[in-house]
């Protein structure tokens, strides 16, 4: 797919929306469309993290796996971003993610997009600060999933 | 005269009864083939009349029916739904008894009964292999299973070369038959010509030359080895299927995604009759029971299946809830992990799960899809 | 890493035990002491294998030995309850007798870890299966490098063998966290991964034991692969439905592997790449 299509999804994306043209063309640089099928796998843990994917369109299952069932964490869909690993060393994946429905996505290059962000440091600044933006949104939701509110024994927790 | 044809003798047809009965005087079970159930099953036997004579059997996909030969052929059928497993590894067994103590706590008392002696009658060059597949698992592992080897300890065992192929097998794909190898102590080649039946036997043990010196034979000559011979190339000729074994168990390692398991997952029905009729599937459970009292308790172990949900069950739920990851589990139990674990393959080849698949499901063709699917990856 | 050879009593049968004290440990989990009642004084075993305990008439349930591999005169199981037997098993008092097989599976490999530093990471009830390592080490201090144990569990109510921790930490850098805690708590908030930090320097001459749920065994070893831990110095206990603990029920196949006989101790080496497939 020609950078252009992809600049043209960035644009319309809201997670990127406020960044310049100029920047737009720098992340398209590193990113090209894929589309999954219902129950493929867009990240496996314990992998290289290589890439990170912007959702156009579909549901992705954060998730996590035991002998007896899966444990699904968080959901990302239509608008969002899956893929946090790459952004830091030791670039492992540590859930799954898997496409609940048939799901179309921009694939970013990890090694293409790091590369940008080092060499260019008013960019990477935006772009990380858009990230760090993210995953506090995240971080602050999954610890109030850790409270376990709706739990029925909560006499220990006081402990 | 060479070592083969002293080892090798002629019976006649109308001498195998006296064969029953040499094994009978010895203290042996009899077990064998007969038409029950518009099936050839196996059970105890008591007499030559009760074997399948002029019955064979038409098997494929799915589907097993009863022939009638045109001939007296004692064994001229393939195999049907029994295995010997039914006798070595019965299906529900006692494993032993508890009683409480009135003193407090308990003992628990083995079962004592003796093992049965068998004699098997008519194991196919497969069901041989497969008899001893299972005896690597029970006898030959860190632990051996007591009741398992107490009833081979004195089995003895009357083989039966194939003279057809029937349109599942694929013995010869997994080299173990259509010649019995080792391990028999008697070994028939049937040979029906016209006015003329007889068995070329072939002695494989000091047991089994001790019990063919009872019978009358006659040395077997150039013609009736050449019959022998003719009769089970006829056989190999005809195999109804082949299983490519090249590489096969790191083909089936490097495959646990593959795209063909939710293809069969539309299939299968995780009935569970495969492993019924596998002759080296020997997954068990194991029950334990009281009386009203409880003070009397049993343990208590029969044949289950790696499709049942209960099979894969750890606290929390079943390890294998989807259909396909059963299916996955036993056919990469039968054709790559055995080896691994038993250093053989856990298929003989004797096609029994294809015959007895309600749906015909056919491994041959689900290994050769796998392998297929990897040559259009390469290719591709 | 497996034990050769097996006691002359048939390995089916069950030998009766007698119930010495029964120790209540956290609100669903008790230690049962046991010693044999059939003339045998001793049932030696190694860290990191199991028995099959049976409760008369109701079943058999496999537990890892969580006692002091130098005193073997006494078979000490820490239990939870979570079914049936387990449940029956709960109202056992001293005097009681239930049924013992074993010594089953592979161990934790001290032999081929004199010498080196060791690092042990529990979480929940897997620091019951990895007590007598740390008993161990406790014996031979001297055959072994550091110990390192980094705990974790859910809640401070639940962390197991709350006083031996307090005594273990005397004597080895002993760190805990909990998922979770009230203001009372005065110890790490957080996964236990999180303890390697400033703990953990290096992976040179050290050997990892993990023991826990199967999402912390695969979370912790990750994490030390990425400190430079090779698979090999990584070893995990994996749990399984058992039935016969001899390898011929089948029930317990992990891939090509049985866990009752080739584990459940294994090298993080032979089973990676099973962890990854699911439904294995």
């Amino acid at each position: 797919m020609a950078e252009n299509d992809i600049k043209a999804i960035l644009l319309a994306s809201p997670f990127f929306s406020d960044f310049s043209q100029k920047y737009l063309e720098l992340i398209a640089e590193c990113g090209h469309e894929t589309h999954f099928s219902a129950g493929e796998f867009l990240i496996r843990e314990g992998d290289e993290a290589n890439e990170f994917f912007l959702i156009r369109e579909g549901d992705v299952a954060i998730e996590s796996h035991v002998l007896g069932g899966v444990l699904t964490v968080a959901k990302s869909g239509t608008d969002g971003v899956v893929g946090f690993s790459w952004l830091f060393p030791p670039y492992r994946t540590a859930f799954d993610a898997r496409a609940v429905t048939e799901v179309s996505a921009v694939k970013m290059n990890a090694h293409c997009l790091r590369a940008k962000v080092e060499s260019d440091h008013e960019f990477g600044y935006l772009f990380m600060k858009r990230f760090a933006q993210l995953t506090m949104k995240r971080m602050q939701s999954t610890r109030r999933q850790m409270l376990d509110i709706y739990g029925e024994h909560q006499n220990g927790k006081f402990a | 005269m060479t070592l083969m044809q002293e080892r090798t003798v002629c019976l006649e047809r109308q001498d195998v009864e006296l064969l029953f009965a040499a094994l009978k005087t010895r203290g042996y079970l009899l077990a064998g083939p007969m038409v029950r159930d518009s099936a050839i099953v196996y059970d105890l036997l008591d007499n030559v009349d009760e074997l399948p004579a002029g019955w064979g059997d038409e098997q494929e996909a799915g589907r097993y029916r009863l022939k009638r030969r045109d001939d007296q052929a004692l064994f001229g059928y393939n195999l049907g739904p029994h295995s010997w497993k039914k006798f070595l590894t019965p299906a529900r067994q006692r494993l032993w008894q508890g009683i409480k103590k009135t003193a407090g706590g308990f003992e628990t008392v083995p079962d004592s009964e003796t093992a049965p002696r068998y004699a098997f009658i008519g194991v196919r060059a497969c069901e041989l292999a497969a008899i001893h597949v299972q005896d690597r698992v029970f006898m030959e592992g860190t632990f051996q299973d007591p009741l398992y080897a107490a009833r081979r300890a004195d089995n003895f065992i009357v083989a039966v070369n194939c003279a057809q192929a029937g349109k599942t097998c694929f013995c010869a794909s997994m080299n173990t038959g259509p010649r019995a190898g080792s391990g028999f102590d008697l070994a028939l080649t049937e040979i029906l010509e016209p006015g003329h039946h007889y068995f070329v036997v072939e002695t494989g043990s000091i047991k089994g030359a001790e019990v063919l010196a009872a019978l009358p034979t006659r040395p077997a000559g150039s013609a009736a080895l050449a019959a022998a011979q003719a009769a089970t190339d006829q056989a190999l000729a005809h195999m109804g299927r082949s299983l490519d074994t090249s590489d096969i168990k790191e083909m089936m390692y490097r495959n646990y995604t593959n795209a063909r398991w939710a293809e069969l997952e539309k299939r299968c029905l995780a009935c569970g009759n495969c492993t019924m009729v596998c002759p080296t599937c020997f997954c068990s459970k194991v029950e334990d029971v009281t009386d009203l009292t409880g003070d009397h308790a049993e343990r208590w172990r029969s044949w289950d299946s790696c499709f049942s949900l209960d099979f894969s069950y750890i606290h929390g739920g079943c390890m294998r809830q989807s259909i396909r990851s059963r299916y996955r589990q036993w056919l990469n139990h039968k054709m790559a992990t055995w080896f691994d674990q038993f250093a053989t393959s856990g298929c003989v080849g004797c096609g029994r799960c294809i015959s007895w698949c309600p749906v015909g499901i056919d491994l041959t063709a689900e290994v050769q899809a796998i392998r297929d699917s990897e040559k259009e990856q390469d290719d591709g | 890493m497996t034990l050769a050879g097996q006691a002359p009593h048939n390995p089916m049968e069950p030998r009766p035990f007698r119930v010495e004290r029964v120790i209540k440990e956290l609100a669903d989990c008790f230690t049962l002491v046991l010693t044999p009642t059939d003339g045998h004084c001793a049932f030696p075993f190694q860290p990191g294998q199991f028995n099959m305990l049976y409760d008369f008439g109701h079943g058999e349930v496999p537990v890892s030995m969580s006692g002091d591999p130098s005193r073997p005169e006494e078979l000490v199981h820490t239990i939870r309850s979570v079914g049936l037997v387990t449940a029956a098993m709960q109202k056992l008092r001293p005097g009681d007798v239930i049924g013992v097989r074993g010594p089953f599976g592979s161990h934790w490999p001290l032999a081929q870890s004199k010498g080196k530093d060791i690092l042990v990471m529990a979480g929940g009830l897997g620091l019951a299966p990895l007590r007598p390592v740390i008993y161990d080490l406790k014996n031979h201090a001297a055959d072994y490098g550091r110990l390192t144990l980094l705990y974790g569990t859910r809640t401070p109510d639940t962390l197991l063998f709350a006083d031996e921790l307090q005594s273990w930490s005397e004597h080895w850098a002993t760190s805990l966290t909990v998922d979770s805690a009230g203001p009372r708590w005065g110890g790490h908030v957080g996964v236990v991964t999180d303890l390697l930090d400033g703990r953990v320097h290096h992976a040179a001459n050290t050997v990892a034991f993990l023991c826990g749920p199967e999402i912390m065994m695969r979370f912790c070893a990750y994490a030390l692969l990425d400190r430079g831990f090779l698979p090999e110095q990584i070893f995990v206990s994996l749990e399984l439905n058992m039935k016969c603990a001899l390898g011929m029920c089948g029930r317990c196949q992990y891939g090509p592997f049985f866990i009752c006989k080739d584990g459940p101790v294994f090298s993080f080496a032979q089973v990676a790449r099973l962890f990854r497939i699911r439904e294995m």
